[in-house]
């Protein structure tokens, strides 16, 4: 099966041709705003990070930022810098120069201010956009995509509606040859031991068990009850009563495939097939680490409803029932209320998520690029020395 | 007619409600080779879990044929199952 996408020069695959300005650090956060509102055609993310990171959380920073400007929707990166901080353009300019990325890159002390950092800005990213412009898309195999699925504001229905719809189009996905993450791990504890089973060999079956452990080691040495958080306060509301309930509802999301790899949070996977991401549950850092893996597109099953997207990746959002699905249409794409209501089968609404992956990856705009939605965040895994 | 409530697998002692179930309503649950008729002790909201047979303190509630948590009391065919009455063990920081 073929979408039509960008083949870029590096050999990637885009299914989007974004020019991103991106602040290496938070003291260039707003330069970068001002460039890419002033510049139409281009995006932008805001975040807290770029100083203060030691040992660990610096290569999770860089791996970070440098997978998400890498990420082949994006053709050309404009990195924004201050000049003192510890991740400057020129170090993810380092790491994003081995892939063959376009990247230009400018330091705010270097130019002498806001004024003229975002005149050259300016220059810059027109200068990306001019080149990028006349890329055309061509016909793809389905086998280069990789799909990033995840689970935000979930209720019952979730577990038994659009999350195995889902799972049904990544196993489509994966039998075409591409490749579906999943990530989530605190949402494995009490599921972990279903998906191991399914590990592709030993060295990911003991990938599977150490990932979710460490996870729940790190909630007790907190000393707190994972029910703070896990199930949320609205999903208690929508009738999800444990985070084993809300774990064994949300790895059908991934479907029946061999789980071939776990990575680590934002890293590329060597293998195709159904591969799990190791990284937080929340909606935005894990959209943004499956977007830094690679994952050119996102599937996001949601009870509760939620408006969100990225700058540069489309999120196919997929209501689990029909109350959201009506009451917050403009946000999302797909119902997969009506296997409940209308006695629609799984297996057709997850074929309908596949198609709709496939059109979306040859450019169909989703709901959450029609609003402009462009959530981003990266999490911090160590203290902000 | 639509469905009122929905069982995932054949080992499962809960339902889940496909709209709000009423107090003293009775609800026949479709299972793979049976169905078992139930009448609501409570009101169930919609999505909410209610117990398909008595269920004794710390026994295991089941969903997805799989342990979801334990009763933390005893729990009679027809009562809402939720966070009253069972408890999850995993990520249990405040057990230590």
């Amino acid at each position: 099966m073929k979408f039509w996408g960008y083949h870029r020069s590096n050999g990637s695959i885009g299914i989007r041709n974004h020019v991103l300005v991106f602040p290496t650090v938070i003291c260039a956060s707003t330069v970068a705003q001002m460039i890419s509102k002033e510049v139409p055609g281009t995006v932008c993310v805001n975040h807290p990070h770029g100083c203060g990171h030691l040992g660990e959380e610096k290569e999770h920073m860089i791996r970070a930022m440098a997978g998400f400007c890498g990420n082949p929707n994006v053709a050309g990166v404009l990195l924004v810098g201050l000049g003192c901080e510890l991740l400057t353009p020129q170090l993810i300019a380092e790491e994003l120069h081995k892939t063959g990325q376009r990247v230009e890159t400018i330091s705010i002390q270097a130019i002498g201010g806001t004024t003229d950092a975002v005149a050259k800005g300016k220059e810059l990213v027109k200068k990306l956009l001019k080149e990028t412009a006349s890329v055309k898309r061509e016909l793809i195999d389905v086998s280069e995509l990789i799909l990033g699925t995840h689970c935000g504001g979930s209720d019952t229905l979730s577990g038994l509606t659009a999350n195995p719809a889902l799972g049904v189009a990544c196993d489509l996905l994966v039998s075409e040859g591409g490749t579906a993450m999943i990530s989530e791990t605190a949402e494995m504890l009490g599921a972990e031991h279903i998906l191991a089973k399914r590990a592709a060999n030993d060295e990911v079956r003991r990938r599977i068990w150490e990932i979710t452990s460490l996870t729940e080691a790190n909630v007790k040495l907190m000393g707190v009850d994972i029910r703070g958080t896990e199930p949320s306060p609205g999903n208690i509301e929508g009738g999800l009563t444990t985070l084993e309930e809300k774990s064994l509802g949300s790895i059908r999301k991934g479907g029946t495939s061999a789980v071939m790899q776990v990575v680590k949070y934002a890293e590329k996977p060597s293998q195709k097939g159904l591969v799990i991401m190791d990284g937080p549950a929340h909606d935005v850092v894990s959209d943004t680490g499956m977007i830094a893996a690679g994952a050119q597109v996102i599937v996001f099953t949601t009870g509760r409803g939620t408006p969100l997207g990225s700058p540069i990746a489309p999120v196919i959002k997929v209501s689990s029932n029909s109350i959201v699905y009506h009451r917050m249409k403009e946000n999302i794409d797909i119902n997969a209320g009506v296997i409940l209501d209308s006695g629609e089968s799984i297996q057709s609404v997850g074929e309908q998520i596949f198609k709709e992956i496939i059109d979306v990856a040859s450019g169909k705009l989703t709901k959450a690029e029609i609003m402009g939605h462009h959530e981003f965040a990266i999490h911090p895994i160590g203290p902000t020395v | 007619m639509p469905q009122s409530a929905i069982v995932v697998d054949k080992k499962d002692n809960v339902a889940t409600a496909l709209r709000q179930l009423e107090l003293g309503e009775s609800v026949r649950v479709e299972l793979e080779e049976h169905s078992i008729d139930v009448t609501l002790l409570q009101t169930i909201p919609f999505g909410h879990k209610f117990s398909l047979k008595d269920i004794e303190l710390g026994e295991p509630i089941i969903k997805y044929g799989e342990v979801i948590g334990l009763a933390t009391r005893k729990v009679m065919k027809g009562e809402h199952v939720h966070v009253h009455n069972v408890e999850g063990v995993r990520g249990r920081g405040d057990k230590q």
